[in-house]
């Protein structure tokens, strides 16, 4: 009883919050509903004993993702006014897109169904002693190895390119080096000066 | 406890009123702890300030914590006109229940333990990454600019030290072969010699001074405390807030401070563990061993605020992004190189392998496996052809 009673807590907020994301009228409010629908997501993955998953979700999205997301939207300054007048023309393109990814998740899911490879999913042995990390582990570094290399590298790239395009070298400031600072010995910088009195310091 | 409830309530209610009594009796104490580690953080600063500290209410002024919990309990709320009143309330709230759920999968004893689920590190990173949502969420409902400087501050400081948490950890990870913080503390028994605990292997060293440090950042503790530095930001996200909703913040801290120091102990220190595996020193309960490296561990969590100075911002980033990464990413590879070289050669046990593939796929996936070290119930010869 506990699991359907969690399953369809856990659904009904993902759904609920999955609206007020594009219902809300403040981005920010938008960012936090979104935030709770990864975060019960995540709860249903739990229930369907992908602990791994699950908790990857909660660390990547919740806690690295959409901390940044929150992060630029908090600094946004969105005229709402604006964004709310371009909704009726964007309703008929938006609604074709929705029918579009509805009905190939129809088509994904029936075809899944209908090619046996569910039944043959389902079929499979789960041994449950093996946590599923150690699981997904042997899999992923073993006949998946190259693309998941792969996919590692694409990241990489995207990361490096990222930075190449957005970084840029100015020559006008001076930015600190720790290392010469703390190299610096006070014979580098302080002269005792026995100074004769009337005359200046030479410099 | 909940086999007794199971029989008398039945299955299901019984688990449920067997773990909301196991929650208030980590809860309440932690609550009790917190209040005193409040003390104790306020004595140990005094002395080393050499001044008294707290020392009116109460015989050495042990019952600070609560004449300050009780005042601060009779003040009025008050909310900002301007404010985003729900979140605003919410956020002391996201606060102080993520402090507590952390501990659920903390080991206090063998077998001590609420959830001994097989991703309890992950559970604790997940746990620690979310609780930035309090501060966030707390600068940006105040609708008041100091305290919107520290969310900023707060979000950006928490992902530049997360990520060298998780390198560090996946190096603990390595060497104990599991995820759940029980199988962490066993793998630690006699690690070096006869001495529990990673600390005291020299791979692993550095990797729990940088997890200590980075411990001292998630937390935003001195020397990292920049999102309530006082002399720039008055009292960062905690401007705003006054009466319970301000306590809840206060408790929150300290809670998940001591949910760092914790996991400092239970990560390479050997958690339950005495720290030498010898028999006399397991007279003493593991409980006891555990909460005194927590106590030591927090005495130089007071340590380091009593005695660094604050960082800079930029300098905050620079030891993040520039030394601590590359430092962790360099000690994922010693530590994988290290194991690899001196490990068994296969460390998935065979009945996982059997479990996502077949006997006959087995050595195409898993090439370094041929040599005979996972025979999948074939002869060793049979391997090798």
């Amino acid at each position: 009883m506990i699991p359907t009673f969690a399953f369809y807590l856990f659904a009904t907020i993902v759904v609920a919050s999955g609206v007020m994301t594009i219902a809300s009228r403040n981005p920010v409010h938008s960012v936090l509903w979104l935030i709770l629908a990864f975060f019960n997501s995540a709860g249903l993955m739990l229930i369907v004993g992908a602990e791994f998953i699950a908790m990857l979700l909660v660390i990547v999205y919740v806690g690295a993702v959409a901390v940044l997301f929150l992060f630029v939207v908090m600094m946004l300054d969105v005229d709402f006014a604006a964004l709310r007048a371009g909704f009726a023309r964007y309703l008929p393109f938006g609604t074709l897109l929705a029918l579009v990814l509805l009905t190939e998740i129809v088509f994904a899911v029936a075809a899944w169904n209908a090619s046996g490879v569910a039944t043959a999913a389902k079929a499979a042995p789960v041994n449950q002693n093996v946590p599923n990390i150690e699981a997904l582990g042997t899999v992923l570094y073993t006949r998946y190895l190259y693309i998941f290399e792969g996919a590692g590298l694409v990241l990489l790239v995207a990361m490096i390119g990222a930075i190449v395009l957005t970084h840029r070298t100015r020559r006008d400031v001076r930015p600190q080096n720790v290392s010469l600072q703390n190299q610096r010995r006070p014979k580098d910088a302080v002269r005792m000066v026995d100074q004769p009195v009337g005359e200046g310091v030479k410099l | 406890m909940t086999e007794w409830f199971q029989g008398t309530l039945g299955y299901g209610f019984g688990w449920f009123a067997a773990t909301l009594i196991l929650i208030l009796m980590i809860a309440l104490p932690l609550m009790l702890a917190v209040a005193m580690i409040i003390y104790a953080d306020r004595k140990i600063w005094a002395a080393m300030a050499l001044r008294r500290g707290p020392n009116v209410v109460g015989p050495f002024g042990l019952l600070q914590s609560f004449a300050d919990g009780l005042k601060v309990f009779l003040k009025e709320t008050v909310i900002p006109s301007a404010a985003n009143r729900g979140l605003f309330l919410l956020a002391p709230i996201i606060t102080f229940t993520l402090a507590l759920i952390g501990w659920a999968v903390i080991p206090f004893g063998p077998g001590m333990v609420l959830a001994n689920i097989n991703v309890g590190l992950l559970y604790i990173l997940a746990v620690s990454s979310l609780s930035v949502y309090g501060v966030i969420i707390a600068g940006w409902a105040s609708a008041s600019k100091y305290p919107f400087y520290s969310a900023l501050r707060a979000a950006a400081q928490m992902v530049s030290y997360e990520v060298s948490v998780g390198f560090v950890l996946i190096g603990v990870i390595l060497w104990a072969g599991t995820f759940n913080l029980s199988g962490i503390i066993e793998a630690q028994r006699s690690h070096v010699w006869i001495i529990n605990g990673f600390g005291f292997n020299p791979l692993l060293f550095p990797m729990s001074i940088i997890f200590f440090i980075s411990a001292l950042a998630e937390t935003a503790r001195a020397p990292f405390d920049l999102t309530e530095a006082e002399s720039e930001l008055v009292a960062g996200f905690q401007t705003e807030y006054s009466s319970m909703s301000f306590a809840l913040f206060w408790l929150g801290e300290y809670g998940n401070v001591l949910l760092m120091c914790g996991l400092n102990a239970v990560l390479f220190w050997g958690g339950w563990l005495p720290p030498i595996d010898w028999a006399p020193l397991y007279a003493v309960p593991g409980i006891i061993w555990f909460f005194a490296k927590i106590l030591i561990f927090f005495f130089i969590f007071s340590w380091v605020k009593a005695t660094v100075p604050r960082f800079r911002y930029d300098q905050l980033m620079r030891l993040g992004w520039k030394i601590f990464l590359p430092i962790s990413l360099l000690w994922v590879f010693l530590v994988s190189g290290y194991l690899l070289l001196t490990k068994e050669q296969c460390p998935a046990d065979r009945r996982v392998l059997a479990a996502v593939t077949n006997e006959q796929q087995a050595d195409r996936y898993m090439p370094s496996c041929r040599s005979g070290m996972l025979n999948l119930g074939r002869g060793a010869a049979g391997a090798i052809s």
